[in-house]
């Protein structure tokens, strides 16, 4: 369904990304997992379309069903953005516009691409439960919120949208545990019920381990190795990846990965 | 939100008092005789005895200084040595003149700063955003009562397209003469459909209003500048443009109001700047505020006068302090709950 | 993915760096040196020193700008240049003495009122509470009023009005850094408070105030010509250039130079102050993105 190749994104002229292939199927997870520096995000914001709006310059190819979005005018992009490719992200409360209750956002997003004013309001509801929050959390301020909620209401935002693809930059890295486990549960939730297609970064194997199909691993911009995900960190073929595993703290005592 | 506002109101009743008791010290200390002021040069020796008996003159000063407490409280803010009115009703035409001016000014600043600001952001880097810069430069720094001299100058006398001086045309007193309801001729006239008034009144108040504008209309589009390139860098600006929304709605409203913050804390200390700026250009323009009536006042010693001002000036201040204060927690709730 | 690293030991090539960097604080460091240097060459360079002070020339009166006279001559048949060069010492001059005294006794206020809080430091914000419940210009107008007017008056008059600004700055600095840790184990240790307040309060708190100083330089300068303007600050034959300005107010219609370079004077000062002002802020902003 997102096919991205010989993506490139640039700042002047150091480059950042330089992925050779990703690909995203519907109701696949594809997780994304590198240190910081890597390039996970940039490639997502790429891949959404909000690179340029930062700054920096993208060259390749990312198609949408066939359709290429790079080089594609800025209408257009508007159109896709939200409506079919959704985004959340790190910090959740922080990405909730702090002066706006939160219903005013969400509303107007939805109106923009297209609901009349009641039925707008109907889809909010509607999305704000299917995540379990009440929709009388709309009337609030992003500052009256918790962390998991305030995640929540993006993800409520992506689905009400009924978007397609769902990217989420590191979306539980900034919560508590037990609230990353229940983000975690909503996204799986709607994995299964929606058949969301997710891009999930993350520098986080464990959260990756758990919530995606396939991996990629990036360091310095680049893939250096992608599969499925119990294949890829349990028999990792990459040196790279074998250091993150090594990483990773156990409750046993080490024993060498697999060769 | 009542009891931030409370509080700031008692704030601003303490500071207004202290503001009165230092500006009745001051007036005290100036050197002269209030009584040869209020009695004329002319006046005998006995004359002057009487009139210093009958202002209150002789008594300790702290005894005066509690009688034109309590008189404040009750309304009566004196006599002025000067005019023989009630400072209260010379202020009542005054400050409404200044007020008009201000606002004037500070309206047509908005209306260009602004928006000078949100291109300079739209496109900075580039050349909007360069001559924009420039521009705001040079606002900030245009000494006041020069650039009201020059624009009349150019524009009164040798364009001849605005009027010189002058709240509105004198002529227009017998022709159509104006009801005043709060001694502003713009409003004034508009309330009451004096058309002729309204265009004369207008055309007087740009030229003033623009000199008064140049500083404000800098710095705003400065600070608009400055806070909208911040805001955009956050978080809540790259979830608003993952959702579709594009320029216009995002320079229009999500980035704009977070970014009005920072703006509006600046407000009462432009407008403070702007009020004094007004009586500068009320000096070159004839404009009869309470830059005049100050003048007229510290020149010739009018000690209740000068009281009277500068209350009236710390009053209008603390309101606006008061006013902006709640501003801003209306927009910015997490204001609100600290 | 390689990067070029420029020679960064050559003097040149830092300094270009930096005015690269900081476009707005050159500019505005480099109008600033014209001027001083200016004010510094003007008995030298002036046409008619004489002119800057009790000379006068009354068959000389209101010319037009000549060879002899670039700007023109006043109403006394002074010549303008000469005054516009000196009026350059009495700006500058003004500026730093208002700066020195307001931070003399600003700084200490807002020191100890943020070290040692309490009632002291209610008094304290309590009278800077009161100062700035106005407008810098209509109280120096009003002391300068008092005072009678003339250039130090007024410098003392502006001062007044200014040093409160510097004590609220410093006092807020001064609280956050009384309160860390360090300086808790100082006082354990038996340090005196004076010792305490010099070696440590001050130099960490000093910052945004020079910061503050650098952008306050403009209005004071604006500030003291238009108190000169309306006649309460210099006096003649001090040519300072608000007063100047008002000397030529009524003879603007014809005599247009009169007024123009006098003001264009105080302009040109105001940006190059303004400028640095600007790039001192911009250079010490965090947030700022470099590219690399």
């Amino acid at each position: 369904m997102l096919e991205v190749r010989d993506l490139g994104v640039w700042f002047g002229d150091r480059q950042v990304v330089g992925v050779d292939a990703l690909d995203l199927d519907k109701g696949q997870t594809v997780g994304i997992v590198g240190e910081t520096g890597s390039g996970k995000s940039m490639t997502a914001y790429a891949i959404a379309g909000l690179a340029p709006g930062m700054g920096a310059r993208v060259e390749g190819s990312v198609k949408l069903d066939g359709r290429e979005l790079i080089g594609l005018s800025d209408g257009a992009l508007r159109d896709i953005r939200g409506r079919r490719i959704a985004m959340i992200f790190q910090a959740p409360i922080s990405s909730l516009n702090p002066v706006f209750r939160v219903g005013d956002v969400f509303l107007r997003a939805l109106r923009l691409h297209g609901a009349s004013k009641a039925n707008a309001r109907e889809r909010a509801a509607e999305a704000m439960r299917s995540v379990a929050l009440s929709p009388d959390l709309l009337h609030r301020y992003p500052h009256q919120l918790s962390g998991g909620q305030a995640q929540r209401v993006a993800i409520a935002m992506a689905v009400a949208l009924r978007a397609e693809v769902l990217i989420a930059d590191e979306p539980t890295s900034a919560l508590d545990v037990t609230v990353q486990a229940e983000i975690l549960d909503v996204l799986e939730k709607l994995q299964a019920e929606e058949s969301l297609a997710m891009l999930f970064i993350s520098h986080d194997l464990a959260v990756v381990s758990g919530i995606c199909d396939t991996v990629a691993i990036m360091y310095d911009g680049e893939v250096v190795e992608r599969g499925p995900v119990s294949e890829t960190l349990h028999h990792p073929s990459h040196p790279y990846t074998r250091e993150l595993l090594a990483a990773v703290p156990r409750l046993t005592t080490p024993e060498a990965p697999d060769a | 939100m009542i009891r931030y506002a409370a509080e700031r109101l008692g704030l601003g009743v303490l500071v207004v008092v202290g503001v009165v008791v230092l500006t009745f010290l001051i007036a005290r200390v100036i050197p002269g005789d209030p009584a040869v002021t209020y009695a004329g040069p002319r006046a005998s020796k006995a004359q002057l005895e009487h009139v210093r008996k009958q202002l209150g003159l002789e008594r300790p000063v702290i005894v005066q200084l509690g009688d034109y407490l309590k008189g404040i409280a009750t309304g009566d803010w004196g006599t002025s040595y000067r005019t023989k009115r009630p400072v209260l009703s010379d202020l009542r035409t005054a400050l409404p003149a200044s007020v008009e001016l201000v606002t004037a000014g500070l309206i047509l600043a908005l209306l260009v700063g602004l928006p000078l600001g949100l291109i300079s952001a739209r496109f900075h880097g580039r050349l909007p955003d360069v001559l924009i810069r420039i521009a705001s430069v040079i606002g900030v720094s245009m000494p006041v009562f020069w650039a009201a001299l020059i624009l009349q100058l150019v524009f009164a006398q040798k364009l001849g397209w605005l009027p010189a001086a002058g709240e509105y045309d004198p002529n227009l007193y017998y022709t159509s003469p104006l009801t005043s309801y709060i001694q502003m001729p713009t409003v004034d006239a508009l309330i009451t459909g004096n058309f002729a008034v309204l265009k004369s009144s207008i055309s007087h108040l740009v030229l003033p209003a623009a000199v008064v504008a140049l500083y404000p209309a800098g710095l705003l589009a400065r600070m608009v500048r400055a806070s909208v390139l911040d805001t955009l860098g956050e978080t809540h600006i790259r979830m608003t443009r993952s959702l579709g929304f594009g320029d216009r709605a995002i320079y229009g409203r999500w980035a704009l109001r977070p970014a009005m913050n920072p703006v509006i804390q600046v407000t009462a200390l432009v407008f403070a700047y702007s009020l004094a700026n007004t009586f500068l250009v009320e000096a070159v323009f004839d404009w009869p505020g309470l830059g005049s009536y100050a003048a007229n006042s510290l020149q010739a010693l009018d000690t209740p006068a000068i009281v009277g001002v500068t209350l009236i000036v710390a009053i209008v201040y603390v309101v606006l302090n008061l006013l902006v204060d709640i501003a801003q927690a209306a927009i910015d709730p997490r204001i609100r709950l600290r | 993915m390689t990067a070029v690293t420029a020679p960064t030991s050559v003097p040149g090539v830092r300094a270009r760096g930096f005015a690269r960097r900081n476009p707005t604080l050159v500019l505005g460091i480099v109008l600033l040196v014209l001027i001083v240097l200016v004010a510094l060459a003007a008995p030298w360079l002036a046409p008619a020193p004489g002119d800057a002070g009790t000379a006068t020339h009354p068959f000389n009166v209101l010319t037009d700008p000549s060879s002899a006279h670039p700007f023109g001559t006043d109403l006394v048949g002074r010549d303008l240049l000469t005054r516009v060069m000196y009026g350059a010492r009495i700006s500058l001059r003004i500026v730093v003495e208002v700066l020195l005294i307001a931070g003399v006794v600003g700084i200490p206020l807002g020191l100890i009122a943020g070290y040692f809080r309490g009632r002291v430091d209610q008094v304290i914000m309590r009278i800077t509470d009161v100062f700035l419940a106005f407008p810098a210009l209509l109280l120096s107008l009003a002391i300068a009023f008092v005072l009678t007017p003339s250039v130090q008056n007024m410098t003392i008059a502006i001062a007044v009005t200014w040093w409160p600004w510097y004590t609220r700055l410093v006092r807020g600095e001064a609280a956050s850094i009384a309160t860390r840790p360090y300086i808790e184990s100082c006082r354990v240790l038996g340090v005196s408070h004076a010792r305490i307040l010099a070696r440590h309060i001050l130099p960490n708190s000093i910052t945004p105030v020079l910061v503050q100083m650098s952008m306050d330089a403009g209005g004071i300068l604006l500030t003291a010509a238009s108190i000169s303007f309306l006649g309460l600050g210099a006096q003649d034959p001090t040519p300072e250039w608000g007063l100047i300005v008002s000397q030529g107010a009524q003879y603007f219609a014809t005599q247009w130079w009169f007024v123009t370079f006098a003001g264009l004077a105080i302009l040109f000062t105001a940006i190059a102050f303004n400028l640095i002002g600007d790039g001192i802020r911009e250079m010490l902003d965090p947030r700022r993105v470099v590219s690399r």
